[in-house]
């Protein structure tokens, strides 16, 4: 790991002074994530600001009867909140479904957010990577693709965005608050928050330099039955080839979200659209636009299957 | 190499020629402040097993690091150094959560239970005990993560979390399939699983009695 220097943020409005005042700073939550690539040096911060003491671990209800999630709640108590079980339940499923125990301990909803894709070739500092190091090209197209993503890719860039917790906060059109170095608030819906590939792939969300994420808001419960599916190599602790995220209304509507197949959180609208129609043309609707690799092509037909799967959940509890 | 610069490791990859000398780990060369070309070293305090302990480290050291290089509680495990493995997992401020995926100074303040302040060989912990009577072990390296995970497992359960395979999100309990999914995260390469969730059930059910 590279030398760096570390100071206890004391305010939010310091955090992010500091990361926009200092090259190289990187704010520090739960670091599960930043700290594996710190010691891979993929990540090479020169100093971190350490965010988790800035009072941002409360849950708390909105005038609107909505919820607003400190940034710095771990996946844990997320997951476990009487409310989010109630009226979010997707979202608990979704965090429940990543990582493990001991991770969700740790990682927070503003890191969550903000992870690295699992691209083999993002880790293998060895290999050409544009995430990693714009120029040098993408190793994973003509390479091992399997777990790579399908949707929203680029010549540059096929890495998938590796979240649960996102994809089920894009389901629930989530805005995610932020404050910048000047201390000025804004809040970015979720579907804006990512950044496509395209040629820069290096940038990931439309957060700018020393401005911190404060919270993620979820608009008032929508009711209806959630469910959250997850496919992946192994039963448990294991990134997604394909998830899905759905929720059902009573009046034969639906809307879903995409994980382990997109460069991002994937959701479109003419995939709710097609609800009525059954998986079959939600997937179609859903994978227009699509690009895979001769390792990856299988993801289509598991979107497929994944939401049939999804459509007999709905069907068992109703 | 002198005698009084031998390490452990120094030891290991020395090989036969050295493998007469006693390891000896000096204390004062093991926790004595690093230099070089490193960021300055920061005072940490924190409450390990019950006992304050002040380390000045190195900002890089993560915890796991910490324990074992500074303060010689050797207990908990380095495996794959990068949250993928679990041996390293530690209960810290009441939760489990793996060593190596975070840095010591993160953790000023803050209360640590490791596998050596669970029990002790002559007064184990129930799970420890339950983990002898089950045969949860063969190798033994993972075994102190296993057993720091499980105990915080059950408290999780008892405090009403929910896990991946829980089908009411309200209804939680422990049953074998609670226990496989929420322990994921501790790998055992001797595949000691069955047993490992035989000993849990075993102190759940007497938590329960």
């Amino acid at each position: 790991m590279k030398a760096f220097t570390y100071e206890r943020a004391t305010s939010v409005e310091a955090a992010a002074r500091a990361a926009a005042s200092v090259q190289g700073a990187r704010f520090i939550a739960g670091g599960t994530n930043l700290l594996d690539l710190m010691k891979l040096q993929i990540e090479t911060p020169t100093h971190l600001i350490d965010v988790n003491h800035l009072g941002l671990d409360r849950i708390e209800e909105t005038p609107d009867g909505g919820l607003r999630i400190g940034a710095l709640v771990r996946n844990t108590d997320l997951a476990a909140d009487r409310r989010v079980r109630r009226d979010y339940a997707v979202l608990s499923r979704a965090l429940l479904a990543g990582a493990s125990g001991q991770l969700r301990n740790k990682a927070t909803t503003g890191g969550n957010l903000l992870q690295r894709t699992r691209c083999p070739y993002f880790y293998d500092t060895r290999m050409p990577c544009n995430k990693r190091q714009p120029g040098s090209g993408c190793g994973a197209l003509q390479g091992m693709s399997r777990s790579l993503a399908i949707l929203g890719v680029s010549d540059a860039c096929i890495a998938q965005h590796p979240s649960d917790m996102a994809v089920a906060m894009r389901l629930l059109d989530s805005a995610v608050d932020t404050m910048d170095a000047n201390g000025a608030r804004r809040s970015i819906p979720i579907a804006d928050f990512h950044l496509l590939p395209g040629d820069t792939p290096q940038q990931e969300t439309v957060l700018k330099p020393g401005e911190i994420i404060t919270s993620v808001t979820l608009p008032r419960p929508i009711g209806g039955t959630h469910v959250y599916r997850k496919v992946r190599d192994r039963a448990s602790y294991a990134f997604a080839l394909v998830s899905v995220a759905a929720v059902f209304g009573k009046d034969g509507t639906a809307r879903f979200a995409f994980g382990g197949i997109g460069a991002k959180p994937w959701r479109v609208e003419a995939a709710d659209a097609a609800a009525g129609r059954g998986a079959k043309a939600v997937a179609e609707a859903a994978l227009a636009g699509a690009r895979t690799t001769h390792h990856n092509d299988f993801k289509k037909m598991l979107v497929e299957r994944t939401l049939a799967s999804v459509y007999r959940q709905r069907e068992a509890r109703a | 190499m002198p005698t009084d610069h031998v390490t452990r490791r120094g030891m290991l990859q020395g090989g036969a020629a050295l493998a007469a000398a006693p390891a000896i780990l000096s204390q004062a060369q093991a926790a004595a402040p690093r230099t070089g070309k490193g960021a300055p070293m920061i005072p940490v305090e924190l409450t390990v097993n019950g006992r304050e302990v002040h380390v000045p480290v190195d900002p890089r050291t993560s915890l796991l690091d910490m324990l074992r290089e500074h303060l010689h509680l050797t207990g908990t495990k380095k495996g794959c150094d990068h949250g993928q493995c679990g041996a390293c997992t530690v209960i810290v401020e009441g939760r489990r959560i793996n060593s190596c995926l975070t840095l010591a100074v993160m953790h000023d303040g803050e209360r640590v239970t490791t596998i050596e302040g669970l029990g002790t060989p002559d007064r184990l912990h129930p799970m420890q005990k339950a983990f002898i009577v089950h045969d949860g072990y063969q190798c033994g390296y993972c075994t102190p993560g296993q057993i720091c995970s499980a105990v915080a497992v059950l408290e999780e359960i008892e405090a009403g979390i929910p896990s991946h395979v829980t089908a009411d999100l309200d209804d939680v309990a422990v049953n074998e399939a609670e226990l496989r999914e929420r322990m994921s995260g501790n790998i055992c390469r001797c595949a000691a699983y069955p047993n490992i969730i035989a000993a849990m059930r075993d102190v759940a059910g007497e938590k329960q009695a």
